[in-house]
């Protein structure tokens, strides 16, 4: 008998799954890229005002971007019959959900943080604060993926859930985008970006609990 | 096999004079606080004039948009803790009443707004966003539930989320406040504190008396007529199944 | 320690005045049953009877609207659906199962034992129904597991398929453990009870 591994297992099958089946790392990059491109052509180019609105339209493309994988995350798991599995083992599944939202947001969800310098700096932000920014949009976007997770899984059961889950989370979105808008407009040395930790935190408390409880009721 | 409807009729037997007792005794008390609010109170000209006489409508609805928050989280974890079903029923009413109050809330705080502001939504204020926010938790709630295939199912998803609503309203609440007061406060309704003479607070809270006491009556209503609606279910099932 | 346990109470799952309901429908009451080392209880019943549904409550994935289940050791689950994703190959399936329950069982071996050697490196996605139905099938050969609770185990499988999991339920059964299945065909194994639902 070998040492049993199911969180590593779960999370590497996650992983597997977040770049091979659901969204993957192309269609979240390809929305951000797109929603935040499509603010200058409404809110017109001039350098000015698009500096000053720049880190804002990056957590709303953010945010609408984090919720593009969410249907898949724990519906493809439903539908294949592998929450079946993962509900009848010992493992507590609050820490089996965690895993599998941690794995889809390196995949689906880090790789958005990596592009808010180009984009920041195609939209006349501050180059130099962009660098700093990354912390928070990183804090924030995994607070993100959290609450989008918990979504998901109360969606899961539901066929075309993607509207109820925005529906669903972005209301929860709303103090890490207030924290998080701050913390990026304060840079690295403000209150903010405790409070946006504290968020972040709170979610990774509350959410895998939350998550696995709607699981336990989807694989019903 | 469960009783489902062994509580129930207690309920029933109870709610059947005391939901319309409700509705008459809180309808008459709005008309009554409605009825000072508009043509007795005097005009106040610091709260915008004749206008500040929404406020008779609008403090109410906040008040029960919150209350009916509370009621839901709270209902929604007596259901989830010990599966009484009379819980999920009035979770289940008390969404669309919520929100409707929730609505009526920023029609009335916009509409009042617009003059002593002069514009129809303000973002800064710290209590209207809250209320927003609420009401998108209303609107989700409601709409998880109509997605789910069966009742057992839309009562524990709308438990789940009710109360990760419930859980994150203070952030919400926190967070706003922080957002607000960091953007210029522009808030000219201090109803809080001693600045409110009698005239005005008397009205004001037997109105908002009168809208819990109608509110009540409503959702013992709608509890009722989920009761009835599960009542016609079984026989439904059971004829199918006899046949 | 676990088998120790389950010795003592002599059972090694237990239902007792088991209901469900279903929308407003009742699948079935007050249903008792007790598993037994070496022993094969077969669930029957037309499509909607609610085989399933009690199979699941046996498993811990539905919590019975009456009544209890009790389970003295663990058990393995071959459900409706298979469990195997699209992109993943039997070898990834097998390989993933067998590091969450610390398996020494190689895989290879055991898609070798489940005839889908061939397919070994083929994702989920492209398989034929029957080689999915076998490499889930593979989940039992992982670990020792003293209860299988198998949802319609012949589904999708040919004449040789059948054969090859029967023979899988004899061993187990005849080293001690037990199987609980939903069948609607004639069972090829010999059952030790019926429930009818």
């Amino acid at each position: 008998m070998r040492t049993p591994s199911p969180l590593r297992a779960a999370f590497r099958q996650a992983l597997g799954e977040a770049w091979a089946g659901g969204a993957g790392v192309l269609l979240p990059i390809g929305f951000f890229a797109g929603a935040a491109m499509l603010v200058p052509f409404t809110v017109g180019s001039e350098a000015s005002q698009l500096s000053s609105i720049g880190t804002g339209i990056l957590w709303v493309a953010l945010a609408l971007a984090s919720l593009v994988s969410m249907e898949r995350v724990f519906q493809a798991d439903l539908e294949d019959g592998a929450l079946e599995l993962w509900a009848q083992e010992e493992t507590p599944l609050f820490l089996v959900a965690a895993a599998k939202i941690l794995a889809h947001w390196i995949i689906s969800g880090l790789p958005l943080v990596l592009l808010t310098p180009p984009i920041g700096i195609a939209l006349q932000v501050d180059p130099g604060a962009l660098i700093p920014a990354m912390l928070a949009y990183g804090l924030g976007g995994l607070a993100f993926f959290l609450w989008g997770g918990v979504a998901g899984a109360l969606a899961a059961s539901v066929a075309r859930g993607g509207l109820l889950i925005a529906l669903l989370a972005l209301p929860l979105f709303v103090p890490t985008a207030i924290f998080g808008a701050l913390a990026t407009v304060e840079g690295p040395g403000g209150p903010s970006l405790l409070f946006l930790a504290a968020a972040t935190l709170f979610a990774l408390a509350v959410a895998p609990f939350a998550a696995s409880a709607a699981l336990r009721l989807a694989v019903d | 096999m469960i009783r489902a409807f062994a509580n129930p009729h207690r309920f029933m037997a109870l709610s059947r004079w005391l939901a319309p007792a409700c509705l008459g005794v809180g309808a008459l008390l709005i008309v009554w606080s409605a009825w000072q609010g508009l043509w007795i109170v005097p005009q106040d000209d610091y709260q915008g004039g004749d206008i500040m006489r929404a406020m008779f409508i609008h403090v109410p609805s906040a008040w029960l948009a919150m209350a009916s928050y509370m009621g839901l989280a709270v209902t929604s974890l007596v259901w989830f803790v010990w599966r009484h079903e009379l819980a999920d029923m009035a979770a289940k009413s008390i969404a669309p009443l919520g929100a409707a109050y929730t609505a009526m809330c920023l029609a009335t705080g916009s509409i009042w707004g617009k003059p002593t502001w002069g514009t129809w939504w303000l973002w800064d204020d710290a209590r209207m966003m809250s209320v927003l926010v609420m009401f998108f938790l209303f609107l989700g709630y409601m709409a998880l539930r109509a997605a789910m295939e069966t009742r057992q199912k839309a009562a524990r998803a709308g438990a789940i989320l009710a109360m990760v609503g419930a859980v994150n309203v203070p952030l919400i609440k926190f967070s706003v406040d922080i957002w607000s007061s960091i953007h210029q406060d522009a808030s000219v309704l201090r109803l809080d504190g001693p600045a409110m003479p009698p005239v005005y607070l008397t009205p004001l809270l037997i109105g908002g008396l009168g809208h819990m006491v109608f509110f009540a009556g409503l959702t013992m209503m709608l509890v009722r007529a989920e009761v009835w609606r599960r009542r016609a279910d079984v026989l439904i099932a059971r004829k199918l199944a006899g046949a | 320690m676990e088998e120790n346990a389950a010795m003592s109470r002599e059972f090694l799952i237990k239902a007792t005045g088991l209901g469900a309901i279903k929308g407003e429908r009742i699948l079935f009451s007050d249903l008792s049953l007790e598993l037994g080392r070496g022993e094969a209880i077969v669930l029957r019943g037309i499509n909607g009877a609610g085989k399933s549904t009690l199979l699941r409550m046996l498993g811990g994935l539905s919590r019975p609207d009456a009544g209890t289940v009790e389970r003295t050791v663990r058990h393995h689950w071959i459900g409706h659906r298979n469990g195997l994703k699209p992109h993943e190959t039997p070898r990834a399936h097998l390989t993933h199962w067998g590091r969450v329950w610390g398996s020494s069982a190689e895989p290879l071996a055991v898609a070798r034992k489940m005839g889908v050697e061939r397919p070994f490196e083929v994702a989920g996605q492209l398989l034929s129904a029957g080689q999915k139905r076998r490499t889930a099938i593979g989940r039992l050969l992982l670990a020792e597991r003293p209860v299988w609770l198998l949802d319609e185990p012949f589904s999708a499988l040919d004449r040789e398929g059948r054969d090859l999991v029967t023979g899988l339920i004899d061993a187990h059964r005849a080293s001690g453990g037990g199987v609980i299945a939903a069948l609607h065909g004639e069972a090829p194994f010999e059952a030790s009870r019926e429930v009818q639902l």
